[in-house]
């Protein structure tokens, strides 16, 4: 069968603070396979947000394995580490962190820069990947003039514009009403039929509803994983 | 990727826009000054060099008296201890190509109703090898003219405007003290010596005729001044020693009894000359170097407060996959497009600031390309150094660090 997109082995991370060293994540073992949808839970100061940029490689773990399509992400140099990030992975915030004074076809097409796409190629793309989340008519709109809502949606296919593998999405609703929410959970859903694995964290039951998986933190530890499938188990 | 780049970069300053011309206002005023500077330097120098090449190289002029304490004295009976027998002698010397006594002073010009004071030279035909002094119309005096003390003149571009103006002056006759001279030759325009005198401003004559009509001079034979030109800078040394030597020996002065006159080496002074205008120009080129790093410093400063501002913008930036060279690139290429831009303005200032100077003053300014290429290089180079560090503390940043930043 084909490698786990994340595996991760006695995961740690403990953060220097004026008290002393704070463990915010404690010896956590997990296994996603390609093609899943993850949510993540647990209440607020769990560790969720710091698992994610762990998995994100915009953070190093103090202890424990991580790999990323069976690569062992703590040997890479930071150069490779940037490539994943460009490549591999696509990230959505809370906050949809798009540049401010770029319009909404520069900020999709960013990620392109840094992989070296030619300009011609870039501006397709990015159109192509904002018809895909329904703005096609708003490539020269700056992020200002449109709602947040839709700003979530430049995030997606800024995220998407190099077809990465995984998507990591960190409270991707938690600015949003609900019925937009609903609009952005329907877009991960779609995305998730194509193959992109997910791995999305919230606060919510309704919004974790539309995973198939839903893993708990509490206190930096993973509590439970359900529904539990077998076969994952049995892979790592 | 470039382009995108510069794109970006060139967005990043119109977003700021009002600190974006301040922090070029640095650079604006650091390279218009450099190259202001550099062109009055320069055109100093210019100027100068014009002057030396004028006077005529590698000379000696022996003045008659002696130094002392208080200066320059006559010597023994109070008349000028050089003789035109002494000049004759010198000529005899190894290493020494022309001797020509001098007799000279300043007199009154009259030229039908116009009168003109100048310098009256009363010399040999020497002379004009000497100083390197070409004849524009007519011809030199010869030594037959000395011999016979004719009464012929030589005439300066200055005399000529002031006596004739439009007139041709050749064959004229112009009165000095009451004597008349046929104009026989136009002298060659040299502009002014190194003490600011205007050299055009003479008439030649022949020493002998000098003396009798215009000076009048009570010892017959002897001179104020002797011009001595050596065959090449190498041989001056040699000169200066055979020809105190001689003139010692001629003059009957004992071993340790002081000279009875001066000798004066011109090529030294113009050396000098030509070093002081350097070091000043060098001194301005520093000075105005000087606003250029502060201006560098100015980027610096901005460039810091932009990467504390944009630390989140960098954060996102390496979230989807920035290198650290990316964002090193990103901010360097803001640091030069400043530096640049206001080094191109700066251009503009300062040779507008040259031209205005040389129409408004008298003073020779020279823009050459070097100077220009010059202020360019340090520009970017300033760009380049002073962006860097900046830049650095901005590629250096910890992508999770950044990316939480408020
Ligand atoms: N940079 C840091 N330095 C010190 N402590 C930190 C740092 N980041 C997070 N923490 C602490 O680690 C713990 C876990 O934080 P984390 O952000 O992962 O929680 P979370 O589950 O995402 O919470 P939330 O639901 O509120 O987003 C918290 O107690 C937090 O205070
Ligand atoms: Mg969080």
């Amino acid at each position: 069968m084909a490698e786990a997109v994340i595996r991760v082995v006695g995961l740690g991370k403990s953060y220097e603070t004026a008290a002393g060293l704070f463990p915010a994540l404690r010896d956590v073992d997990l296994c996603i396979e390609a093609g899943e949808f993850v949510a993540i839970m647990g209440p607020s100061g769990s560790g969720k947000s710091t698992f994610m940029n762990l998995l994100g490689c915009l953070d190093t773990p103090s202890s424990g394995d991580y790999f990323l399509v069976g690569r062992k992400v703590a040997q890479l140099r930071k150069d490779e580490l940037a490539r994943l990030r460009n490549r591999s992975i696509g990230f959505v915030f809370q906050g949809f962190n798009l540049l401010p004074r770029m319009t909404l076809a520069d900020n999709v097409a960013l990620p392109l820069v840094y992989a070296g796409i030619e300009r011609e190629q870039r501006r397709q793309r990015a159109r192509h990947e904002l018809a895909r989340v329904g703005l096609g008519d708003y490539a020269d709109a700056l992020p200002s003039r449109i709602s947040g809502g839709q700003q979530q949606r430049v995030a997606i296919a800024r995220a998407l514009i190099n077809s990465p593998q995984l998507i990591l999405a960190d409270e991707p609703t938690g600015n949003l009403d609900s019925h937009t929410s609903e609009e952005i959970m329907a877009l991960f859903t779609a995305l998730n039929r194509e193959g992109i694995s997910i791995v999305l964290v919230t606060h919510e039951p309704d919004i974790a509803a539309y995973a198939a998986r839903q893993v708990r933190f509490r206190d930096g530890r993973l509590v439970s994983d359900l529904p539990t499938p077998t076969q994952v188990l049995a892979a790592c | 990727m470039l382009r995108a780049m510069l794109g970006e970069a060139w967005q990043a300053m119109g977003a700021n826009r009002m600190r974006s011309v301040l922090t070029m206002l640095g650079m604006v005023i650091g390279v218009g000054s450099v190259v202001l500077m550099m062109a009055i330097g320069q055109g100093a120098q210019y100027a100068v060099a014009q002057t030396i090449s004028s006077m005529g190289s590698n000379l000696y002029i022996l003045i008659s008296g002696s130094t002392s304490a208080g200066g320059l004295r006559s010597g023994g009976g109070g008349g000028p201890t050089l003789t035109v027998a002494d000049a004759e002698a010198i000529a005899e010397l190894d290493g020494v190509s022309n001797v020509a006594p001098v007799q000279q002073g300043t007199q009154q010009l009259v030229y039908g109703a116009n009168n003109w004071s100048a310098t009256v030279v009363g010399t040999t035909p020497p002379y004009l090898d000497a100083r390197a002094w070409t004849i524009v119309s007519g011809y030199p005096f010869g030594d037959s003219d000395v011999r016979a003390a004719t009464r012929v003149a030589l005439i300066g571009q200055t005399a000529v405007d002031n006596l004739f103006g439009s007139d041709d002056p050749l064959g004229k006759t112009i009165r000095i003290r009451q004597s008349p001279f046929v104009i026989v030759g136009v002298l060659g325009k040299k502009g002014q010596n190194l003490d600011g005198r205007d050299q055009d401003d003479t008439v030649i004559i022949p020493l002998t005729t000098a003396q009798r009509k215009v000076f009048g001079n009570p010892f017959p034979g002897s001179v104020r001044l002797i011009m001595v030109q050596a065959t090449s800078a190498e041989a001056m040394p040699a000169v200066e020693k055979s020809m105190t030597a001689l003139l010692r020996q001629r003059h009957r002065i004992r071993e340790g009894q002081d000279n009875d006159f001066y000798l004066r080496n011109l090529a030294a002074a113009a050396d000098s000359a030509a070093e002081t205008t350097r070091v000043m120009s060098l001194l301005l080129g520093a000075i105005a170097s000087v606003s250029l790093l502060v201006g560098g410093i100015g980027i610096m400063n901005i460039m810091l407060v932009s990467v504390t501002e944009r630390t989140r913008e960098i954060g996102i930036r390496m979230a989807i996959g920035a290198r650290q060279q990316d964002i090193l690139a990103q901010f360097l290429l803001e640091a030069l497009m400043i530096s640049v831009a206001g080094c191109l303005i700066g251009l503009f200032l300062g040779i507008g600031g040259a031209l205005l100077t040389n129409a408004l003053t008298d003073m020779v300014i020279v823009i050459s390309g070097a100077s220009i290429l010059v202020a360019f290089g340090v520009a970017a180079g300033v760009g380049i150094f002073f962006g860097y560090y900046p830049a650095h503390r901005a590629a250096a940043l910890d992508p999770i660090e950044a990316l939480r930043h408020q």
